[in-house]
């Protein structure tokens, strides 16, 4: 199995005033091509500082990290601009569209930073990215004409649109309701079921009972790293009962 | 990236917010707008002094007489004598660059017909001097070389003194008028030529033979001034050079003395009239210009404050692969693109401005094309200037801190 990510002893540092702060004490784990990965952690634990290094935001302080064989943390800031552009897809808490963008729009922009695409392309492979994410009848509707769940759709086919080895969510149904968050996560199992990786950070267990490994951080460290089966997001979608919404 | 993409980004980003867009290119739409004004309007002005100045002959040499001192007193020009008669003729027997010479001499009083008066110069020349002054007679006849010879008492008055000194109207031609005591046919009246670009009305004028103002009126032997024509305008510099040589061999000046006359063309009058309209354009551009500076200011202002409203949008734009440079460039071409487009409109605006003004002003219309050049390259000048430094802090911002930034 093709290994998407893979981490040696990763340490990061920081230098809070004459304070040194270890946020990420050594770790080692790897992600397989086709898994579905919670990160899981309370504040403080290092899940976010985990979350930029593997989003290629950030250096580890040491350590080894490999994105789809690639070293990438030695890298400089531009080097990792290009890895984010074609290797990672980032899914946000907070959707981070462009206000009065069309949806189309959105999709499109992290082409745009790819010269070696096409115009015609680019517009084919955002059409193509609404459509796997179901927004094909609101491709010129802007942010503010849709609903929180449509807007993380479209922040998904966003993701989605320059075929990332890996997806990575962070909090992505910190926002939604119970009845969205599952959707979306109906969604995320749907794109794992079609072949995406995905690592998707969040401190909800029970968002994280939907991904098939969960990655316990605490301190530093990892605590538990198990594969653990995953229950269907279009079920329990299906058992909420019709009122929950109101 | 490419450079499409980059301006499709830059464009997006600025049609996002059309008003604050064009609240931005209003500095630099007001600033270009008033620097094309201004100097389109000086360039009219001038165009305007020039034409005037034209219209009473580029050609047109004067020989006046020279400030002088006796003794250490400074006598003043009105009494120096040195200006004669054969000055003219020798000016114009020898000089090839002259087509006509008059002698010119002056009288004040008081005009007198019938029951109206008016204060009035009589001008005594010969009988070239209409042509010399481009003057044209609009009814009756011109003085003749016998009138000249016999120093008859005959004169042509403009439009001005005409309408005064004949206010019911009646035909002045062949009606008499006295200057002081000595009374003169009036046998012609002047066209209407308007006032001069000093403002002074060149109809408020009695055109006499000289040798009448002189002998009659004045009772002098000397002359007060030498108007003559050059051949075109293109010899004036010749023709004034001649005429000096000419005058200092008549007064018999040795090399190394002083000349006892001064000669002057219109050329010279035309030049420094230039020199005022054109410092006068500099400096209302200069002016302008500050606008210009302040809505610069006013745009690296808005971008400023852009990048921190925008360091969410900067950080997701990192986040999906867009380089440090991508970012600078983007930001730049925005304050490129604000500032042409600003630019544009204020050239458009400019030129409308100061065709309505030149046309309100009877001035004919000019425009220059040196300054929508040069403010086009000052507009893109103003977007690289005042977009660099927003721009340069957009780059410089960390991803991480960015997404996270509320």
């Amino acid at each position: 199995m093709n290994r998407i990510i893979e981490i040696q002893e990763l340490r990061r540092t920081f230098q809070v005033g004459s304070e040194q702060v270890h946020a990420l004490k050594g770790i080692s784990f790897f992600i397989n091509e086709g898994e579905f990965v919670s990160i899981m952690g309370t504040s403080g634990s290092g899940k976010s500082t985990l979350l930029n290094i593997l989003g290629c935001l950030d250096r580890p302080t040491s350590g080894e990290y490999f994105i789809d064989g690639t070293a990438a943390s030695k890298r400089t800031k531009d080097e990792l601009s290009t890895l984010r552009n074609r290797k990672i897809g980032f899914v946000f808490q907070s959707y981070n569209l462009l206000a009065r963008t069309s949806a189309l729009e959105n999709v499109e922009l992290p082409l745009l930073y790819n010269s070696a695409i096409p115009s015609k392309e680019r517009r084919e492979r955002a059409l193509h990215a609404l459509e796997q994410v179901g927004l094909q009848d609101r491709l010129h509707h802007m942010p503010n004409q849709l609903s929180g769940g449509q807007q993380q759709r479209v922040a998904i086919a966003r993701a989605l649109v320059n075929d990332p080895v890996i997806l990575l969510a962070d909090e992505a149904t910190g926002n939604l309701d119970t009845r969205t968050s599952y959707e979306i996560m109906s969604l995320f199992q749907k794109l794992n079921a079609e072949g995406k990786t995905i690592a998707f950070v969040t401190h909800e267990p029970d968002i994280a009972i939907f991904t098939s490994r969960t990655v316990q951080l605490r301190d530093g460290h990892i605590v538990r790293d198990a594969p653990v089966t995953p229950k269907a997001a279009a079920e329990s979608l299906a058992a909420l009962p019709v009122d929950v919404d109101f | 990236m490419n450079l499409f993409n980059l301006l499709r980004i830059a464009y997006r980003a600025l049609i996002r917010n059309k008003t604050r867009a064009l609240l931005t290119m209003l500095g630099i739409i007001i600033g270009i707008a008033s620097v094309i004004a201004m100097v389109s309007l000086g360039q009219s002005s001038s165009k305007s002094i020039n034409d005037q100045i034209s219209s009473t002959g580029t050609n047109l040499i004067m020989v006046m007489r020279q400030n002088q001192r006796q003794g250490g007193v400074n006598i003043g020009s009105a009494n120096v004598q040195s200006l004669k008669e054969e000055d003219v003729t020798a000016i114009m027997r020898k000089a090839k660059y002259i087509s006509m010479a008059s002698p010119v001499i002056s009288a004040s009083g008081q005009l007198v017909s019938g029951s109206n008066n008016w204060p009035g110069t009589i001008q005594g020349g010969n009988t070239s001097l209409l042509v010399i002054r481009k003057y044209e007679v609009a009814s009756g006849t011109m003085f003749t070389e016998p009138d000249v010879r016999a120093a008859a008492k005959v004169c042509l008055v403009g439009q001005t003194v005409a309408d005064n000194l004949f206010s019911n109207g009646e035909n002045p031609v062949g009606q008499t008028i006295r200057f002081g005591r000595i009374p003169f046919k009036i046998i012609g009246v002047l066209a209407s030529k308007g006032q001069n670009q000093m403002g002074q009305d060149q109809d408020d004028i009695v055109v006499a033979p000289y040798t009448t103002v002189q002998k009659r009126i004045l009772a002098i032997t000397y002359i007060h001034m030498i108007m003559a024509s050059a051949m075109s305008e293109d010899v004036a510099p010749q023709a004034l050079n001649e005429v000096e040589g000419i005058m200092r061999e008549q007064h018999k000046l040795k090399a190394g003395q002083d000349n006892d006359f001064q000669v002057r063309s219109q050329q010279e009058m035309l030049k420094m009239m230039n020199s005022v309209t054109g410092f006068l354009t500099v400096l209302l551009a200069a002016i302008a210009s500050i606008s210009l500076v302040v809505g610069g200011i006013g745009i690296m202002n808005i971008m400023y404050v852009t990048v921190t409203e925008r360091t969410k949008e900067i950080g997701l734009r990192m986040s999906i692969g867009a380089h440090n440079k991508d970012i600078l460039l983007q930001f730049l071409c925005e304050s490129i693109i604000l500032s042409l487009v600003g630019g544009v409109i204020g050239i458009i605006f400019g030129l409308i401005l100061s065709y309505a003004a030149s046309a309100a002003l009877g001035w004919p219309y000019m425009v220059s094309t040196t300054a929508v050049g040069l403010s086009f390259v000052v507009c893109a000048a103003t977007g690289i200037f005042f977009g660099w430094y927003p721009a340069k802090k957009a780059a410089a911002l960390d991803p991480i801190n960015a997404l996270r930034y509320e």
